[in-house]
């Protein structure tokens, strides 16, 4: 017999069941019912946050410190509008998140009653599925499918609308061993014969490269030791995406650094003049390709992912395998040693040498002069100062600091850098930290964060105190909306069109209004201690970094231009761009 | 790594001008979808080829087996190859999607419509009319002294033929189902 419960308990009922321990949300009206029964329990927290948006990242920021699905509850109208954003950034970065939203009784649904919003039809173009669940007797069912459709096969938001009336009423639990999972269950084997394909392409290969993405840090664990394996098997270079940092170890001797718009030289010539890419869990984004006709133009392709759409969506592939990352790789292993495969040493050699010369360029040095802190040296000293560190997790708005971040900090392990890659949601950061915090009370958590994008979720400056989270934000303040700023030099004629913060906060006041710890330093000489000061104080910190103003992010390709018209430094920049890449974002 | 010689334009061109625009002509596919018959299915699918900027040049939807509850939808769109695929994955991919089938490539299929032609006049115009659907092998499914209504089904082709004839005698109104389409044989 099945237990009879009111709807507000299942839900309680089905988050346990489903092994959840922190719920990020929001009360209101709609959701009372859900609120009442939260607080008659203790096995599952719940963390208040200061907004929605702040709610649905600190839940994406826990999934990506865990593995684990993120769950947020919200109320319906303005507490589901509010969560748009951050559905719809879990979505394009492949990140399984349950967002449970009230609704207005099923009776009032298309009055326009008080807080109605039609949340199902708002977010379905961003969410992987959501339910309207008009039924108590379908809710715990439902429930557990949205766990199942958020983290089987490519990640994903997923979203549960639920009427008032269906939390007060009461019907049968089902138990997650019953429920309806079965027609959604994408494939995680590769085909073998791609795969024994793959293999021998990679025996002839004089020129390879494993460009890897945010699909091998989705696929788990395994997944990232396999990628390590074969790259130890093969001796191939490997980059990786802004999405896959981590997968394989930067401080790996085969490691190139990351690649694209804002990648390393050695990278982006690796990708444009190899004979073999093998794609491991990415997706060819523009960021990537640059201009399409001349992406990497004499090699042969292949691409592992599991999700068929991303296959020839870009980029045409010689070897497309269908196939969750680990899965493939181990198969792929397997038939390597069992066919006694062997990479050809010599082309392998000349490879080496040639990218050595790339390398030798040093794409991202810069010099320290003067008495105001570059904002290079402020990460590379952040960096030294806690690369040591054992349990260390990095989060980033977006940015100029974002793209730093990724240049001078390295990731030795998967699940340790959260950052916004597909949409670029200035605000990610803060409550990102926040949730990679709960999940893991004791570890270092640092958001490296602009001043422009921190203050679009400052508020969670109140979540980070009431849960005593020592989140440390670091924030590179050039009191100018850099990234925007850059583009505008090289593309608008250095037209600086309201890409400045006037009458920004004083840092250093707004943590002790919020009762937090404040830090400001301007002063190359001061900034190791100032880390230091931040490091060791236990409790969240704001640390207000002033840095050079006018510094642009280098390498970059030009948006529309291929691979090897890298620009490395401010003397290459003029002209840059062309008419046609100045459509392009 | 050297200066960029581009020449700056004036002109505003479209990022999709970094496509090759002459490698692929574009093809039309007749795409069958199973699919469950829950609530907002249709809007999913829809939502899916207005965001992403498919074409439908036609498109049906009605329950096929009411104990399963399931739906077919028969989509006709048209694209080059490529988008063709990534239509079909794009698809694939929505959780209550079973099956996506292309009419157009799995072997022969038959396609159907039914669509009805509101013609009004009088005299010789009339009987023509009368005439050529006689010929087209329309029915009459309702008359006045001055106009008829004609239902037709057939190819899009065929209804689209009809169309053209009717045109000058008098054509007022014409509703259109869209295509249904099977494969041909045995095989579900
Ligand atoms: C200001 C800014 C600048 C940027 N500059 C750069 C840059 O210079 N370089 C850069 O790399 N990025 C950059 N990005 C990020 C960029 O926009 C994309 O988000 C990123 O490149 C995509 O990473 P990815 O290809 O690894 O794909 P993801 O978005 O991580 O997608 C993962 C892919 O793997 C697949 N997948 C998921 N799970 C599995 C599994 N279990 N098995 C197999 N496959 C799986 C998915 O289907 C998908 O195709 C920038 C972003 C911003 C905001
Ligand atoms: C929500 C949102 N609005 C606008 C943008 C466009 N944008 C990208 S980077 C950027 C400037 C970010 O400034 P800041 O956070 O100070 O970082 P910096 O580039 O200076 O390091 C803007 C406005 C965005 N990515 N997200």
């Amino acid at each position: 017999m099945q237990k009879a419960m009111t709807g507000a308990k299942m839900v309680v009922q089905a988050l346990k069941d489903q092994g959840v321990e922190v719920v990020f949300g929001y009360p209101g009206g709609a959701v009372l019912p859900i609120y009442d029964e939260i607080f008659q329990q203790n096995e599952i927290r719940h963390v208040l946050v200061r907004h929605e948006q702040g709610a649905v990242h600190a839940a994406e920021g826990y999934a990506r410190a865990t593995g684990k699905p993120g769950v947020c509850l919200v109320t319906s109208g303005p507490g589901a509008t509010n969560a748009v954003t951050g559905l719809t950034d879990a979505l394009m970065d492949s990140i399984p998140i349950v967002v449970l939203t009230g609704q207005v009784p099923t009776f009032m649904i298309g009055n326009d009653a008080f807080q109605e919003a039609d949340t199902v039809g708002i977010t379905r173009p961003c969410t992987k599925h959501n339910w309207l669940v008009k039924e108590t007797e379908r809710l715990s069912d439902v429930i557990h499918q949205a766990f199942h459709v958020a983290t089987a096969g490519r990640p994903g938001p997923v979203l549960v609308d639920i009427p008032k009336d269906v939390q007060f009423a009461s019907a049968g639990y089902t138990p997650k061993q019953k429920a309806r999972t079965t027609h959604y269950q994408p494939k995680v084997k590769g085909d073998l014969d791609r795969i024994t394909e793959l293999a021998e392409l990679m025996a002839k290969a004089e020129r390879p490269i494993l460009y890897t993405g945010g699909g091998v840090i989705n696929s788990g664990p395994a997944a990232s030791q396999l990628l390590r394996e074969l790259a130890e098997e093969t001796g191939f270079p490997v980059t990786s995406t802004l999405m896959g940092l981590g997968a394989y170890p930067a401080s790996g001797k085969q490691w190139l650094g990351m690649l694209g718009m804002h990648g390393l030289y050695e990278a982006n010539l690796a990708m444009h003049g190899c004979d073999l890419m093998i794609n491991i869990g990415a997706r060819f984004d523009d960021r990537i390709t640059g201009r399409l006709q001349d992406f990497s133009p004499r090699s042969k392709k292949a691409h592992i992912d599991i999700d068929p759409s991303s296959i020839n969506k870009v980029i045409h592939v010689d070897i497309p395998i269908v196939g969750d990352v680990a899965h493939v790789l181990e198969d792929l292993l397997h038939v390597w040693k069992a066919q006694g495969r062997k990479v050809n040493r010599e082309g392998l050699a000349k490879w080496w040498a040639q990218i050595e010369d790339w390398r030798a360029v040093d794409c991202l040095k810069f010099e320290q002069t003067g008495r105001t802190i570059k904002p290079q040296h402020a990460l590379a000293r952040l960096e030294a100062l806690t690369r040591d560190h054992p349990d260390r997790y990095i989060c980033t708005e977006v940015g100029q600091h974002q793209m730093w971040a990724a240049q001078y900090m390295g990731f030795d392990a998967p699940n340790r850098w959260m950052t916004s890659g597909g949409l670029g949601t200035m605000g990610y950061g803060f409550p990102a930290s926040i949730g990679v915090q709960m999940a893991h009370p004791d570890a270092l958590v640092i958001n490296v964060a602009g001043e422009a994008s921190w203050l679009m979720n400052m508020q969670e400056m109140g979540t980070a105190v009431q849960y005593r989270l020592p989140v440390k934000q670091f924030i590179l303040n050039n009191e100018r909306l850099g990234m925007v700023r850059q583009w505008q030099e090289l593309l608008h004629g250095e037209r600086y069109s309201h890409s400045w913060s006037e009458a920004l906060p004083d840092f250093v006041k707004l943590a002790e209004a919020f009762g937090a710890k404040g830090i400001h330093c301007a002063d190359p000489d001061t900034l190791d201690e100032a880390i230091m000061e931040m490091l060791a104080y236990d409790g969240p910190v704001i640390f207000d970094c002033l840095v050079e103003k006018h510094e642009n992010c280098f390498p970059m390709i030009p948006s529309g231009e291929p691979h090897n018209k890298m620009l490395l430094g401010e003397a290459s920049t003029l002209d840059a761009i062309g008419a046609k890449g100045a459509v392009l974002v | 790594m050297s200066a960029l010689k581009i020449k700056k334009g004036t002109s505003r061109h479209s990022a999709y001008d970094l496509r090759d625009p002459h490698a692929e002509a574009p093809e039309t596919h007749t795409l069958a979808v199973l699919v469950d018959n829950e609530a907002g299915v249709l809007a999913r699918v829809i939502g899916l080829f207005s965001g992403r900027g498919y074409n439908i040049d036609s498109l049906t939807v009605a329950e096929v087996d009411h104990t399963g509850h399931t739906s077919r939808i028969t989509i006709v769109t048209t694209g080059t190859p490529s988008i063709i695929e990534q239509i079909k994955a794009q698809l694939g991919r929505i959780v209550p999607v079973h099956e996506v089938h292309d009419l157009t490539v799995e072997g022969r299929s038959v396609e159907r419509e039914l669509a009805l032609f509101k013609v009004a006049g009088e005299g010789d115009k009339r009987v023509e009319a009368l005439r050529l659907a006689d010929i087209f092998r329309a029915n009459v499914v309702d008359s006045t002294l001055g106009s008829f209504v004609f239902e037709i089904t057939g190819t899009p082709e065929k209804v689209d033929a009809f169309a053209d004839l009717m045109r000058p005698l008098g054509l007022v109104e014409v509703a259109r189902t869209g295509v249904a389409a099977l494969s041909r044989g045995a095989q579900g």
